[in-house]
């Protein structure tokens, strides 16, 4: 295998990981359409932050860009509880207005920025092996996506590890956590806050449309499998990392878009393990 | 020193509460005091606003006005001596998590989230378990319960708690009859342990035979006291409106002086009471 190759291959996957985790926690939160807002609500953030800082993947760009995603289901709950619209309906209208201020922004500034709609929309993770971080010395380190995906994938492990206790409480049951005296605002946010970081550095390898898919599939297909929630987790990051691997190669053998492949194995999958829990189902029965 | 003071300061004083949801007021001006080591019924038609009075007590909800107390403290300060017991609906079952996660909860704390559970935690769980008899299904997923297995996981995680006030909403709703007697033994044993259990409970009939005391409501406060003070006609009329013919048999109930206190020959379906 090319080094190339290899470079997509591990991008793709801890991309797919992290993904996996958070997405198994939106997916029990009965948030995986949130996700999906927040993922395209972030795109002016990137493009404002773009145009500031004239470059991508520095700090200032993903710090803004998660604050814009924060906002985002900030905004979605106001919608919902003070003006008393359905929650489907204020997801709808948040994010498809976010995402087309940002469309405008990138269309009315072509040229001026090194961002195409195209790589925003689809991702581009095929140019991930074209942008090498090298030492002082001149040794290449490997791609630079690969390692802020390295860097966004250590702190959601991270997160998801010293968190897991009250990730889990807040999700199955907030309302007694608050009464335990948990503060589930705090899980919330920095729950939404890291969805959102993980969104902005997935934009370039998946692109908008698609980042949703690797942060739901993968857990909707854990859940299927386990009763157990550490188990849920292992699975997702399993079925990711699998999505991003058999991705790549179905995208060689076909010669078509990488992001479009990962997600269609993604889906192959989630097929699989439906079949497989039902015929489980019925032998139970 | 809780001995000292056992008999002296209520369990829970509730302050001129007022809480509305958009503008309409579901609890008005509702004010009374529970005593400790008491078994008590909170009581009222649908939509009087009982569960609210809980969220309002636990604060899960901002009141209007008026305030609580707990053990004449200020929530914050006694949060560990109580335990709330939502509805069951609530929640989802089909979590990803086992019986004995949901229990473990119970020992969860806002300042220990981050370290593990205690050797101590899991001998609390297990006995939590053991005495709600879910021991064998510990390791369950949860949404292979029966509805009344899946209440009983909720007041085991309340037992794990190790509170002195347990506030439940409705807790023997799902409940098969036997089930509904082995929970009220438990509740029972709890009470004779010095705790308050406070339930919120619609069914009038049996209410009256479970509790030592009831607070009966409907948005305002219509009373709240021991049971002889509070099963009367003019009060039972004012709280439901005079709708139900359940009413009139309370009424024919409260005025044999020898109502024997478990009969249940008036659930009609069973007809056990006559043998
Ligand atoms: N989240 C909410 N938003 C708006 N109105 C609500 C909400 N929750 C409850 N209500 C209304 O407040 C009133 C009291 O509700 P509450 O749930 O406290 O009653 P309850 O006594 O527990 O009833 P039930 O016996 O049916 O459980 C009802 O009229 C209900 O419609
Ligand atoms: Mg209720």
């Amino acid at each position: 295998m090319s080094s190339a190759g290899f470079y997509i291959m591990a991008t793709g996957a801890v991309i797919a990981a992290a993904c996996a985790l958070l997405g198994s926690f939106l997916v029990l939160r009965k948030m995986a359409m949130v996700g999906d807002a927040v993922s395209h609500a972030v795109l002016p953030g990137i493009v404002l932050a773009f145009l500031i800082s004239g470059s991508r993947g520095n700090l200032i760009m993903l710090v803004g860009a998660a604050i814009t995603g924060v906002l985002t289901t900030v905004l979605i709950e106001l919608l919902h509880k003070k003006a008393r619209l359905q929650e489907d309906a204020s997801i709808g209208i948040t994010f498809t207005w976010l995402f087309a201020i940002g469309v405008i922004l990138i269309s009315s500034f072509t040229g001026q920025v090194d961002l195409d709609q195209d790589c925003v929309l689809y991702g581009e993770i095929a140019y991930v092996p074209l942008d090498l971080l090298y030492t002082s010395s001149g040794t290449v380190l490997g791609p630079r996506a690969l390692w802020v995906g390295g860097g966004l994938l250590l702190l959601v492990v991270i997160f998801v590890l010293v968190g897991f206790r009250g990730l889990k409480i807040s999700t199955f049951n907030p309302e007694y956590a608050k009464a335990l005296g948990i503060s589930t605002a705090f899980w919330h946010f920095s729950f939404m806050g890291l969805v959102s970081l993980t969104t902005v550095v997935s934009f370039e390898s998946v692109g908008a449309i698609l980042i949703v898919a690797l942060l739901v599939v993968p857990a909707a297909t854990a859940y299927l499998l386990t009763h157990r929630l550490k188990a849920m987790l292992l699975l997702a990051v399993l079925f990711g990392v699998l999505a991003s691997v058999g991705g790549y190669y179905l995208a060689a053998a076909l010669n078509g878009s990488i992001a479009g492949a990962m997600v269609t194995v993604a889906g192959i999958l989630f097929l699989l393990a439906f079949g497989y829990s039902r015929w489980e189902n019925s032998r139970k029965a | 020193m809780i001995a000292e003071t056992q008999e002296v300061i209520p369990a829970l004083e509730v302050h001129n509460l007022s809480a509305s949801y958009q503008r309409k007021p579901v609890l008005w001006d509702v004010d009374f005091q529970l005593p400790q080591g008491k078994l008590i019924g909170v009581v009222g038609p649908n939509g009087s606003g009982k569960t609210t009075l809980l969220k309002n007590i636990m604060g899960l909800m901002e009141p209007d006005s008026g305030y609580v107390k707990l053990f004449g403290e200020d929530l914050e300060k006694v949060r560990h001596r109580i335990s709330y017991v939502p509805q069951r609906e609530s929640v989802d079952w089909n979590f990803p998590a086992s019986v004995r996660d949901v229990v473990e909860m119970g020992r969860y704390r806002k300042n220990r989230l981050f370290k593990r559970l205690k050797a101590q935690d899991h001998q609390l769980v297990t006995e939590a378990l053991e005495r709600v008899n879910l021991l064998e299904l510990s390791q369950r997923q949860i949404s292979q319960l029966s509805g009344g297995q899946q209440q009983r996981v909720f007041i085991a995680r309340a037992l794990a708690q190790q509170a002195d006030l347990y506030l439940m909403d409705e807790p023997f709703v799902g409940v098969d009859a036997a089930t509904e007697e082995a929970l009220l033994e438990l509740l029972t044993e709890m009470k004779n342990a010095g705790k308050t259990v406070v339930i919120v409970h619609h069914d009038l009939q049996t209410a009256y035979e479970y509790f030592d005391w009831t607070v009966l409501l409907n948005t305002r406060l219509v009373a709240a006291g021991p049971q002889e003070s509070i099963f009367k006609k003019e009060l039972l009329q004012e709280a439901y409106g005079g709708r139900l013919t359940v009413l009139s048999k309370i009424g024919d109930l409260m005025a044999r002086k020898d109502f024997p206190a478990r009969e249940t020959g008036f659930k009609e379906k069973e007809g056990l009471g006559d043998g």
